[in-house]
């Protein structure tokens, strides 16, 4: 098997080896690709949508239909980790264990008792080990700030590098951090599953309904100039702002589907204590 | 031997991405183990991006992102020259790949997860030996 492989990668290689010789040269402004689009996107963006970062006008604009349906693969992506996953078991049988916070003691609660509801008590598994107090302190000080710079990521996407797409992963990598910086259950508890899963869906439906809002007000479907009459403003700026409706909900799917995926593979679908 | 030097750095992106693309492949198709194979498939991606990327750069041309493009628009908006700029549209494609290439990351090690929950290993062999005996 081996030897196949080897034989068919090498013949692969060689084969688009010979192809490069009619490939354009590296970083030649003659080449076949930014000759016949590119040109049109990059002298006519600024008139036709003001927004000065090109890559974010066609990503949301020019092309909507393609990154509507690449949000779209993405939550199907989210979804189809939870189906292979998740397991609805009830709660296994035997003693379970809390962690007193302020004194760090662990309580061992036999079956069928409860402990009084408060504040104090975590629940943890058997093989629970201390969370180091420097990653965990440095952590929970930056996520605000990977937050911060993820919405500013996201609004900012007009004029600068970014979008929804970057914003987004920046915001799930927030809540990544936490789970891995403490545990599975303290980043569940901020951000429920229920509503992840929710929230999921619904970047697809900002989406898709800024779409359909278009096509009901009388233009195409992801024509955002249609927006005008609802913004009170001219076309060329609701295509603007039409622009920033659909990165909120790229960056919202996104950002849901990432902790929904982690969420799932890290605990094997039990969301449990995770790593 | 110059000649072939010369070929070699004029196209050195494709090089790479051919070379990427292989090792990729190989491993997707000759490793044994399901994670490693997983871990093929994502060079693979990494290879096309690269690929896709490279043809959008343009010799003498800057980042995507007009200049003067915070102030007014319209009459007295400054004129954009196509060869000032490098090409977005490979980055535009690009852009969502790299985020579909996760999502598709993720699901493959959901499966991997299932299948070793059934079969106890990951070794492609002792799985298909397995699946025999029944």
């Amino acid at each position: 098997m081996k030897i196949i492989g080897l034989i068919i990668a090498l013949s692969t290689g060689v084969l688009l080896i010979c192809a490069t010789g009619d490939f354009p040269r590296w970083a030649d402004p003659a080449s076949p690709a930014s000759t016949h689009l590119s040109p049109h996107f990059i002298e006519k963006t600024m008139e036709e949508t003001s927004v000065p970062n090109i890559v974010t006008a066609v990503l949301a604009d020019y092309r909507g239909y393609d990154t509507m349906y690449e949000t779209a693969v993405i939550f199907t992506a989210g979804l189809a980790c939870f189906i292979l996953l998740r397991i609805f078991v009830k709660e296994e049988p035997g003693d379970r264990l809390y962690r007193h916070l302020l004194t760090g003691v662990t309580v061992r609660v036999k079956e069928g008792t409860k402990l009084p509801p408060s504040e104090d008590f975590e629940r943890i598994d058997a093989t629970w080990t201390p969370p180091d107090l420097i990653i965990k302190t440095i952590c929970r000080f930056l996520i605000p700030f990977i937050q911060l710079f993820a919405l500013y990521v996201i609004a900012h996407g007009h004029h600068s590098p970014g979008g929804g797409f970057q914003g987004g992963v920046i915001l799930g990598a927030s809540i990544i951090l936490l789970a891995i910086s403490q545990d599975l259950r303290t980043s569940v508890r901020r951000m429920r599953e229920k509503l992840d899963a929710v929230l999921c869906a619904v970047g697809v439906i900002i989406y898709a309904g800024t779409g359909a809002l278009c096509l009901l007000l009388g233009l195409n479907f992801l024509d955002y100039s249609a927006l005008a009459s609802v913004l009170h403003c001219d076309p060329v700026t609701a295509r603007s702002h039409g622009i920033l409706i659909v990165e909120i909900g790229v960056g919202i799917a996104v950002m849901c589907t990432m902790i929904w995926i982690y969420n799932n593979v890290s605990s094997i679908g039990k969301y449990d204590e995770g790593l | 031997m110059g000649d072939l030097i010369q070929i070699v750095v004029a196209k050195y992106n494709y090089w790479i991405y051919i070379t990427l693309m292989m090792i990729g492949l190989y491993a997707m198709i000759a490793k044994n183990n399901l994670v490693k194979k997983i871990v093929g498939m994502n060079i693979f991606q990494t290879a096309i991006i690269l690929f896709y990327v490279s043809t959008g750069a343009k010799r003498g041309a800057t980042i995507p992102i007009l200049e003067h493009g915070h102030g007014e628009h319209g009459a007295g908006a400054h004129v954009v020259h196509a060869v000032d700029y490098i090409n977005p549209l490979p980055h535009v494609l690009m852009l969502t790949a790299i985020v579909v290439a996760v999502a598709t990351l993720g699901v493959a090690l959901a499966l991997a997860i299932r299948v070793y929950n059934r079969y106890d290993t990951l070794e492609e062999d002792e799985i298909l030996a397995k699946i025999r005996e029944k």
